[in-house]
């Protein structure tokens, strides 16, 4: 499907991936029994995609159309109930994965909306995470000093100010320093697939230059980057293989990096069943009334 | 998956320090009577006026009735089955650690504080309590030479009786309440501290309790005075090994904080809490308060993980003007744990400060009460407290409850009062775990960050300890 079509190499490939809310309260990690007991309605309604090694792709589509529910799946999220399909991460079966497997793995997700933890240290959580997965993976931890000018370097490439590192994580943030701190830590924990989720909401036009310098410092050919946005301005900062949009919980149109100019233009309507002509038309003139 | 097998390794961890040590003990019948408070005082050859003391406060004892109000629920204890006194078998004074019995040395390192650890630690004093009587105490010269006493209670009684006499009662006397009334009829050691005028104690000063024995109740005592402008931190730690039976434990501590001194006292409890279904475990019944004369400053800081029962009110009678009295608490109950805790500051003295900050974790099936007394007595012009009690639920089984007490009769005091309750959400355990964090290291994290307000009260070896204690309590919680 995939214009650039790297086939098993891919490093992400989902195929009629399903999903819905998962039914009563969260038991364990452990994957659900099958389908037919939950009762939610499907958000994801047969998504298909393939990332190759170095490319970065865009994911758009209007509220509610299943871009976060996408990204939590992909994560492992135990409130979404996976009911079809497939995830091939790096050659390997992607669902059968707890969260932190995948977290060993290579797999990050900036949140749409960082979590606080009151008297969590923002470093102290970073460096557990780090070590956490450097265990997973048989490696040795860094020891504090090698994780402090790790630490350092990265904040100074994402320009968040040290003070940051002391305070507990999130807590009293504003919505912009939250989305910051996600890529300074995905700058220190260097994944190999990059989720991020509306990573470019509510930042302010310099931090918007700073976030996109962040991923594109993580730019290389063997990982890859998901971008969850609404703007095409993130993507004038972080030039995007593909442009896909969501719609009701499939991807329903794909195409290049023009295809963010042209939403811009006519909004999603057309989704809904208009012609993409009509609705430029559309939104031209609900611009126009206000 | 290895992941998940390793959550499930983590989440059957048993209570690591339930190990019994064989040693030959010299123990009496069990039972109570006046017969056997005399035999006790013989046994550790006190003076008189100890034995009056104790035999005094028995026969106001059997006039009590056992207190119901804690919100706390446990079968019937039968004070006749309860062995009251029982001491390794070990005739000489030691001199150093190399004398003590080498099954007992390595009981404390099973306990994961080797005593020469602890000597080697800069500045910590070890006075260990093994069952009840105290069998090494080190740094004692350095301490001797600035005037300190810190040693085991009998030997006080021996080596200090004036002191003992004048102190021991002032602030809980035996009429007190009846766990208080039982221990000062048949405790059988304890630590006793007294620092002189002025004098800046050099190290902290800590003892270890630990109940081995079966069936005994542990009744230590501990006594602690800081003379003018004295200062002095002490800490406390407790563990105990595992056994079916609940066993009792009725401590008093007694803190006496002259013009312009500073006791500084912290606690880690982790006595044996029972099983998951609730079986077996110590009643940890206590009775600690202190009283602070003009100027000084009394300050309670204590982790409580252990027990299957806790009662107990850490207290600070603020009787001279401008004292300061504080309490910082975290006390945390899982699986059947019940605990029924908090403080009372009773303001009596002019602008006299207290603080109390309660940090209560429930998870399993455990229940967590604070229960709180701030009292602003007439004369207690200028007094402030300020008050803030926090809950944290793991889980749906388990509870939370809060009972300030506030009673003012001074028109200028101000008392001050917060309470929370929050949950550890999932989108916090989902964002750790996305980071590569288990599940069990996330709640262990999020639970020590919100207990990190009353641990960062502790001296440095003990955070770190308590730290451990709090993920360790926890193993089993989610999941
Ligand atoms: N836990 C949940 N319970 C009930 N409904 C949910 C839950 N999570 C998601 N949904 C629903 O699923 C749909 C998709 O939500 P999702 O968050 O994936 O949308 P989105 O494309 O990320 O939207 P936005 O652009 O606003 O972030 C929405 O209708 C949402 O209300
Ligand atoms: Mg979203």
């Amino acid at each position: 499907m995939a214009k650039s079509g790297c086939r098993e190499n891919a490093l992400l490939r989902v195929e009629g991936l399903r999903a819905r809310i998962a039914a009563g309260p969260r038991t364990s990690s452990a994957p659900r029994s099958g389908a037919g007991e939950g009762d939610g309605a499907e958000i994801l309604k047969g998504v298909d995609l393939e990332l190759c090694p170095g490319e970065i792709h865009a994911i758009m589509g209007p509220n509610g159309s299943g871009k976060s529910t996408l990204a939590g799946v992909l994560a492992g999220r135990d409130a979404y109930e996976v009911t079809g399909g497939t995830v091939t991460y790096a050659g390997k079966d992607l669902l059968g994965l707890v969260p932190e497997a995948r977290a060993a793995a290579g797999v990050f997700l900036g949140f749409q909306y960082p979590v606080e933890i009151p008297g969590v240290g923002n470093l102290y959580f970073l460096r557990t995470a780090l070590n956490a997965i450097r265990r997973a993976r048989g490696e040795e931890d860094l020891d504090a000093m090698d994780f402090l000018s790790l630490a350092k370097e990265k904040m100074r490439l994402v320009e968040l100010d040290p003070a940051f590192g002391s305070r507990s994580l999130n807590e009293g943030f504003s919505g912009g320093e939250k989305k910051r701190n996600e890529v300074f830590q995905m700058a220190v924990l260097e994944p190999r697939l990059a989720i991020l989720d509306e990573i470019d909401s509510g930042l302010d036009i310099d931090a918007l230059r700073i976030v996109a310098k962040g991923v594109n410092a993580l730019r290389r050919p063997d990982r890859g980057i998901l971008l969850v946005t609404h703007y095409k301005r993130l993507l004038e900062y972080v030039e995007p293989d593909r442009v896909h949009v969501m719609a009701g919980g499939r991807i329903v149109r794909s195409g290049g990096p023009e295809l963010a100019e042209e939403l811009e233009r006519t909004g999603y309507a057309w989704v809904a069943g208009m012609p993409p002509e009509a609705a430029a038309a559309a939104a031209a003139a609900g611009g126009a009334r206000r | 998956m290895s992941t998940a097998e390793q959550l499930k390794d983590l989440t059957e961890q048993k209570y690591r320090y339930g190990f019994v040590t064989e040693i030959e003990e010299d123990r009496i019948p069990k039972g109570l009577s006046e017969e056997i408070i005399r035999v006790i005082s013989e046994k550790k050859g006190e003076p008189s006026f100890m034995l009056e003391w104790r035999l005094k406060a028995y026969r106001h004892w059997l006039t009590m009735q056992e207190p119901t109000w804690a919100n706390v629920r446990y079968p019937k204890i039968d004070y006749q089955e309860v062995v009251y006194y029982s001491a390794p078998k070990q005739k000489r004074a030691l001199g150093s650690m190399e004398e003590v019995d080498p099954e007992l040395r390595k009981a404390f390192g099973k306990l994961g504080i080797p005593l020469e650890e602890q000597m080697r630690l800069a500045g910590v004093a070890v006075d260990a309590v093994f069952d009840s009587v105290s069998v090494a105490t080190t740094y004692k010269k350095k301490l001797a030479d600035l005037g300190i006493v810190f040693c085991s209670f009998s030997e006080a009684v021996r080596e200090h009786p004036a002191l003992v006499e004048k102190w021991l009662g002032s602030v809980v006397p035996y009429t007190d309440n009846f766990f208080a009334t039982l221990n000062s009829a048949v405790f059988s050691d304890g630590s006793f501290v007294y620092v002189p005028k002025g004098v800046r104690c050099p190290m902290e000063l800590s003892t270890y309790f630990r109940i081995n024995a079966k069936d005994t109740g542990q009744f230590e005592r501990t006594l602690i005075v800081a003379d003018e402008d004295a200062y002095v931190s002490y800490l406390e730690g407790c563990t105990a090994p595992q056994r079916d039976e609940n066993q009792l434990h009725a401590a008093v501590v007694e803190l006496v904080a002259l013009d312009g001194a500073q006791i500084k006292y912290s606690t880690v409890q982790n006595w044996y809490p029972g099983d998951a279904e609730g079986k077996g475990g110590i009643y940890n019944f206590v009775t600690k308060r202190g009283k602070a004369m003009a100027r000084s400053k009394l300050s309670w800081t204590q982790v409580e993980t252990g027990s299957a029962i806790t009662w107990k009110y850490p207290s600070c009678i603020l009787q001279g003007d401008d004292s300061v009295g504080e309490f910082y608490s975290v006390a945390l109950t899982n699986h059947r744990q019940q605990a029924d805790t908090g403080t009372k500051m009773i303001h009596i003295g002019k602008n006299t400060r207290s603080t109390i900050i309660s940090k209560g974790i429930s998870a399993g099936r455990g229940q967590n009460t604070y229960r709180g007394l701030v009292k602003m007595m007439k004369g207690a012009t200028g007094a402030r407290n300020y008050s803030q009690c926090d809950s944290l639920l793991i889980g749906d089984r388990c509870g939370a409850h809060t009972f300030p007490y506030i009673e003012v009769r001074n028109p200028t005091a101000k008392v001050e009062h917060e309470a929370t309750t929050s949950k550890i959400s999932e989108d916090q355990l989902f964002y750790c775990k996305q980071r590569g964090i288990p599940e069990e290291d996330a709640v262990s994290m999020i639970v020590n960050g919100f207990a990190k307000q009353v641990l960062k009260e502790l001296p440095m070896e003990f955070a770190v300890e308590a730290q451990k204690l709090l993920g360790m309590s926890l193993e089993g919680s989610v999941g």
